[in-house]
């Protein structure tokens, strides 16, 4: 695989951006270009066709004072992104590691296209930040370092080869020494090499190095982190959004004429998402907002509760599929002949991302006609163009500033622009007379929808009289997140949204007749990702099924999966992994279970173990074991910073998360209704690392899958019931 | 109307509506963005903030009330507690989007400030009303333990 990685590493990485480039602003806009026209990059982009693109240009500055900044194309919503690709370049740029600094930037999709997604849109998501930077920023780093080297020989008159560097100094023998601030200027003078000289691993001392700290720690520790929340622009207003209390509903009439003449209330405008109360800060917005009296022309909302959606859902599960995403052998022939067949069927509710820094945009229009919008742009491109039909101008004259955002979990990643463009709309309805903050409360983040759409899926296995499994059917029943997106015509074939499906269709395990299908359903709560996406639900309908099957075979789950993933080495190793480190098969202490699921979500590997124990319908989750492969490690650290929040994120789920609608109206509305995690129910998470030299995959989400199953199995372990329905609050009632 | 107060030690007048909540009046009016904003019913902790030495939610406190009080925020935690606590989130990279964290590290100090060595059992309890949805509780309740075992030395 490193030898792909090389091979990849001689093809200049902007051909394949610029032509992905040209055919999404072609389809995106039908002619109109999605172009960079401000600070220089215009000048340099003809230029960029026939040579380099100099990493000054694109991908870090550094300044006079020795700061190397790294321009990330990544968004950073706590995942740590930009640490990985801060850690990227200063390897290669052999940089002083408290010099390096990293800011967001969009809007020039030809340098920022994900790699990973083949160039063509720049976003965050899929869990392929490190995996898309991984040769880019490390090529950034190593032109520059060269381009610094050349500086040097040029202005000392000495030969390249005999220049070091180390910790952001050059040095020619013991006479000779510079900082990179001092030959800033020279360096970016020097012709840009076609082909910087990477190192190897052998010689890399930051990625994989276990004692870098983030940069952004004690700033997040002290509270100067700067979120969108927190930006107040001279004469900036700030808007409270009414959104419609059911979904598909439209604004028919409102009524603000006593909100209008209360204190600090600038004024109250319709939008197409809603009525917008706009005032001098966010109390006077929130006391206008409760004065406002809207009525709704509900003709087309969504009134269905979601209990009779998911019955709906389950008489569904047991007709036959409206689409097949996978069909191994003969799955219906082998099921009717089967000598036992086992059946599950498995119901997961709507979820909210519920981050804890409540969506927000501000947008800004100057003087001079251009538009700037700050917020947490996962999926930039999308932003630029929606905010400048808005505003009725050519996407080159919109900024997008590039916040750090506090959470997101695939929120902030939405076609229609979402918040970003309900921050456009304010200011334009205000005549773009100010700066507009829209800042959603809590009720509002809660009650906007995007959720993870509920899923009921329906299994089946044939079991031969020898104790193997002949055939497997899985039916899944459920929104498509990507109907009606930009992303249809990439992700949606032959009717199968695969973030459906994802991780059902990819059952690793060695079974001759496998199918699964997909029933796409009709429900109006507009649904998004969510953490790892399909394998929210995915992982635990397959991995509690199997446990079922092993229950029903007589065999242990561990040496059912081992035998069934011959052809599966790196999901064997993790499982193997975390097994021995949990101590599977040993003795226990009184009361403590352990169950334990594998899942590969985003081209990475996790296996869990769960202890549990079960107290009346009280389960304590004790202790999580973890075992990864992502591939090369980049920061050892953020791998199980990530394993450990992806088993909190995903365990509030399994436990209690659950997000339900009355006649179409949700019913949840803040964190005292809607529970995440708190630290009491946080288990002793363990985090095992397999050594690998494959290519570098994420980490972001693939902590989340396993720990459903992995609780659910130890729950059925300790009690002897099984978790069919999630969360576990409602499955063990 | 005008609310004399000491902010952060010092002695600090804010002129705001008597019920615009604490939260507001220190971000909006005092312009102090480190207390956060996450759900203004009391059930986040993102808004922690010291009044008269107790950790409280700033978004439950109309300020109208607080006239002669003392508030810390994050921006004033100082001491040998607080930088010891902010110290020790940055050697073990406690933070993730770091939302939370002003209200974690100001519950983490109360705490600290009252128990000098506290269980996890006591962590707990102190911090159980202080979300993180990135669930970096593991390293939160390191983080405690640490600091603790730094400011015994």
């Amino acid at each position: 695989m490193l030898a792909k990685i090389a091979k990849q590493a001689s093809r200049p990485a902007h051909r394949t951006s610029r032509r992905g480039f040209l055919a999404a602003s072609a389809a995106a806009t039908g002619g109109l270009v999605v172009g960079f026209r401000s600070s220089g990059i215009s000048a340099r982009a003809p230029a960029a066709d026939a040579a380099v693109v100099s990493p000054f240009d694109a991908y870090l500055t550094i300044g006079t004072d020795g700061r190397v900044t790294v321009l990330s194309s990544q968004f950073e919503m706590g995942q740590g992104a930009y640490h990985g690709l801060a850690t990227l370049v200063a390897e290669e740029l052999d940089a002083a590691w408290d010099e390096v600094h990293v800011e967001g930037r969009a809007g020039n999709v030809a340098l920022y296209g994900n790699p990973a997604w083949g160039g063509a849109v720049q976003g965050t998501g899929g869990s392929t930040s490190i995996a898309g930077g991984f040769l880019r920023y490390r090529r950034a780093g190593a032109a520059a370092r060269a381009l610094l080297v050349a500086a040097a020989a040029d202005r000392w008159g000495v030969p390249a080869e005999e220049i070091t560097v180390e910790a952001g100094v050059l040095r020619h023998g013991s006479a000779r020494r510079a900082g990179f601030g001092e030959l800033a200027a020279r360096a970016a003078t020097m012709p840009v090499p076609a082909e910087p000289k990477l190192k190897s691993a052998a010689d890399w001392q930051l990625i994989g190095a276990d004692d870098l700290r983030r940069n952004d720690s004690m700033a997040k520790a002290t509270g100067r982190e700067v979120f969108t929340i927190d930006l107040d622009l001279p004469g900036m207003l700030t808007a409270v959004m009414i959104h419609p209390p059911r979904f598909g509903a439209t604004v028919a009439s409102f009524d603000a004429t006593d909100a209008k003449t209360m204190p600090g209330v600038v004024d109250v405008v319709s939008t197409p998402r809603g009525v917008a109360v706009v005032a001098e800060h966010l109390w006077a917005a929130l006391q206008g907002r409760d004065a406002v009296i809207v009525r709704w022309d509900e003709s087309a909302a969504e009134t269905r509760g979601s209990v009779r959606i998911l019955d709906d859902y389950r008489a569904l599960a047991v007709a036959a599929p409206g689409a097949v995403a996978r069909a191994d052998g003969d799955v219906e022939a082998t099921l009717a002949d089967a000598d036992r067949v086992v059946e599950a069927m498995y119901t997961f509710p709507f979820l909210a991302h519920a981050a804890l820094e409540p969506l927000n945009a501000v947008a800004r229009m100057n003087a001079d006609g251009t538009l700037e919008v700050w917020g947490g742009h996962q999926t930039p491109d999308a932003y630029q163009l929606i905010s400048a039909q808005i505003a009725e101008i050519d996407p080159s004259r919109v900024t997008l500033h590039v916040m750090k955002t506090g959470g997101s979990f695939g929120r902030r990643a939405v076609a229609d622009g979402d918040v970003v463009a309900e921050a456009v709309m304010v200011a334009k309805a205000m005549g773009f007379t100010h700066p507009v903050k829209v800042q959603w409360t809590r009720e509002n983040d809660m009650r906007g929808g995007r959720y993870r759409p509920a899923y009921v899926h329906r299994l089946r296995a044939a079991l031969d009289a020898a104790g193997d499994i002949v055939a497997w059917d899985h039916h899944v029943v459920g929104q498509s997140i990507l109907r009606g997106t930009p992303f249809e015509a990439m992700l949606v074939r032959n009717g199968v949204d695969l973030t459906s499906v994802e991780g059902a269709n990819t059952l690793p395990y060695a079974i001759p007749n496998l199918r699964v299908g997909l029933t796409t359903t009709d429900v109006r709560v507009p649904v998004l990702w969510w953490r790892a996406v399909g394998s929210t639900h995915t992982a635990f309908a397959t991995e509690c099924f199997l446990d079922e099957v092993a229950d029903a075979l007589g065999r242990d789950p561990l040496e059912l999966r081992l035998a069934l993933l011959a052809a599966h080495p790196r999901h064997a190793a993790v499982l193997r992994l975390a097994a021995e480190k949990a101590g599977w098969g040993e003795a226990r202490a009184e009361g403590r279970y352990l169950g334990l699921a594998v899942h590969e979500s985003f081209n990475s590997f996790v296996a869990q173990v769960a202890e549990v124990s079960v107290a009346g319908g009280d389960v304590r989750v004790h202790r999580v074991v973890v075992a990864v492969d992502c591939g090369i490690v980049v920061n050892p650290d953020t791998v199980r910073a990530q394993m450990e929040g992806g088993v909190g994120f995903g365990l509030g789920s399994v436990l209690q998360e659950e997000l339900t609608l009355t006649d179409g109206a949700v019913d949840q509305a803040n964190y005292d209704t809607y529970g995440p995690l708190r630290i009491d129910q946080m288990p002793e998470v363990e985090v095992h690392i397999v050594q690998s030299s494959e290519a570098p995959t994420g980490v972001g989400e693939p902590g989340v899958p396993p720990i459903g199953p992995a609780v659910a199995n130890a729950v059925h372990a300790a009690t002897g019931r099984r978790v069919r329905t999630l969360p576990l609050r409602s499955g063990l009632a | 109307m005008a609310i004399n107060l000491t902010l952060n030690g010092a002695p600090t007048t804010i002129d705001a509506p008597a019920d615009m909540p604490l939260l507001w009046a220190l971000r909006d009016v005092a312009g102090l963005k480190g207390t956060k904003y996450g759900c203004g019913i009391a059930q986040c902790g993102a808004c922690t903030v010291q009044l008269d030495g107790f950790a409280v939610r700033s978004c439950q406190l109309p300020v109208g009330d607080l006239e002669g009080a003392s508030v810390t925020t994050i921006e004033g935690a100082d001491g040998r507690i607080a930088e010891t606590v902010q110290a020790v989130w940055a050697a073990l990279d406690v933070p993730q989007c770091g939302y939370c964290q002003s209200g974690q590290v100001m519950a983490a100090i109360a705490l600290l400030e009252e128990n000098p060595q506290p269980s996890d059992a006591d962590i707990d309890g102190a911090l159980w009303g202080n979300l993180c949805r990135c669930a970096t509780y593991q390293r939160i309740r390191a983080g405690v333990h640490e600091a603790a075992r730094r400011l015994e030395a």
